[in-house]
């Protein structure tokens, strides 16, 4: 079984569904760090059956994690302070969602305007995202930039 | 800086002082006849809509304003490519107010973002069209005394028509309103719409026949099934004839049924119903017009 070590400093993010850690990398922007970062994918879980770990050695502070429950409302953020779990955080959904995802209503402004941002606002159901212009509800219409 | 963009923008005790000051206007015009000289309002119209148009032009020109604009987007800078970001920052250097219709959903949001002048949405696509609803609040507030405690009928396209969803968002906000939502199952109402109704545990019903219920409705809002919002014409065809208001079906409504439309009509009234004191459909239009008088002192600050 592969072994990746402990980080003295920064944090883990436990429990992503499976495949999906490369999209949380990505949406991150983890690929722009210069720190260690280490992506375990289809880890064994007694939970999950099998599950994604991202670990990174930087301040999470220094980082929008405000995309992360969108992407995946599982996921378990670990902070590390000298080897230790100092916190955990439950990602909340964040209010607005800026151009990650895009508007794919065909009669939406997005589809023509030049240079427009693609916002996404959370509901008051606290679970539907839809777009700002249009209203359109993100679904199998609407995907990832 | 206030705009317009959603019937939802003003609360209840804003638009209640809206009505109040159209109906001012309506008893006494003289008094509004200079309210906005000097003014200018801009009518900035990406696709036609002479009706909305005109109303707007009417309001500020009964108000001593004045008019600029464009009725087609083949006539303005957007065929040349230019953004509506764009547009709107210039015309903010042209005019006081923007009144603007776009066949794109959200357009006038997009203005209103970077926009120096307020913006009001005149239409866009089949989103919203405030200033119908407040021309349907205020008919419905003036010729029933109040806007709560009645059993209205929506019919027709109720999948497409950005009215009919408008109507039904601005009156979730008022009390013991029954809905009851008429139309062939290709044009029900939206998902979302039907969630706040069943979220806000307002009474509705979802029928197909106008004859089965025309006897319970305090008002009757009909609507054209739009050719422009279909994708396919043979749909469009199917549909457009579903209902057609007549004297004979009239005879089973109430005696003080409201029969209200937005306009224009095609088949869906026949024109003999237009003599049923009932008809009230071109007092709706007038109407529109002292809604979109007050809203515009409103929006320019010059209400009091």
């Amino acid at each position: 079984m592969l072994n990746v070590g402990k980080i003295e400093e920064g944090f883990v993010l436990d429990h992503i569904k499976a495949g999906m850690s490369l999209t949380i990398y990505h949406q991150l922007g983890l690929d722009k760090l210069d720190c260690t970062v280490a992506m375990i994918k289809n880890a064994k879980s007694n939970k999950m059956g099998l599950k994604d770990i991202l670990k990174v050695e930087c301040d999470i502070d220094t980082l929008d994690m405000s995309i992360l429950a969108f992407i995946d409302r599982n996921v378990t953020v670990n902070v590390i302070k000298d080897g230790v779990i100092v916190e955990k955080r439950d990602p909340e959904l964040p209010k607005k969602i800026v151009n990650i995802l895009k508007c794919h209503n065909p009669r939406c402004i997005t589809s023509i305007e030049q240079g427009i941002s693609h916002v996404f606002v959370l509901t008051d159901d606290n679970s539907t995202y839809r777009c700002k212009y249009c209203e359109e509800k993100y679904g199998k219409m609407n995907q990832m930039k | 800086m206030r705009h317009l963009m959603s019937p939802l923008d003003f609360s209840v005790e804003e638009l209640e002082q809206l009505f109040q000051l159209a109906m001012k206007i309506e008893s006494h015009p003289e008094q509004y006849a200079h309210r906005c000289d000097g003014k200018i309002l801009a009518t900035c119209f990406y696709e036609p809509s002479t009706r909305t148009r005109l109303s707007f032009e009417s309001a500020m020109l009964r108000l001593g304003g004045k008019v600029l604009g464009f009725s087609d987007a083949g006539s303005s800078s957007a065929s040349k490519g230019e953004s509506v970001s764009d547009t709107i920052r210039v015309i903010s250097s042209y005019a006081d107010i923007c009144a603007m219709r776009h066949p794109k959903e959200g357009a006038p949001m997009v203005a209103a973002e970077h926009s120096l002048i307020p913006v009001i949405n005149a239409g866009d696509g089949g989103h919203q069209h405030p200033t119908q609803t407040l021309t349907d609040l205020l008919t419905i507030r003036s010729l029933r005394g109040a806007l709560e405690g009645f059993t209205i009928g929506l019919c027709g396209d109720l999948k497409f028509g950005r009215t009919v969803h408008s109507l039904i968002r601005a009156l979730c906000r008022y009390q013991g309103i029954r809905f009851v939502l008429i139309s062939p199952e290709e044009l029900r109402i939206p998902g979302y719409l039907r969630t706040q109704l069943e979220n806000g545990g307002f009474p509705y019903e979802e029928v197909i026949k106008l004859e089965d219920v025309i006897g319970q409705l305090d008002i009757l809002y009909m609507t054209r099934v739009q050719r422009e919002r279909f994708f396919n014409e043979e749909d469009y065809v199917r549909l457009k004839d579903f209902y057609v208001l007549t004297e004979e079906k009239l005879r089973m409504a109430k005696e003080d049924m409201l029969v209200l439309h937005p306009l224009p009509r095609v088949n869906e009234i026949a024109v003999e119903v237009d003599q049923d004191e009932r008809a009230k459909y071109f007092v709706q239009a007038r109407y529109g017009v002292y809604v979109r008088m007050a809203l515009i002192l409103t929006l320019l600050g010059l209400a009091e």
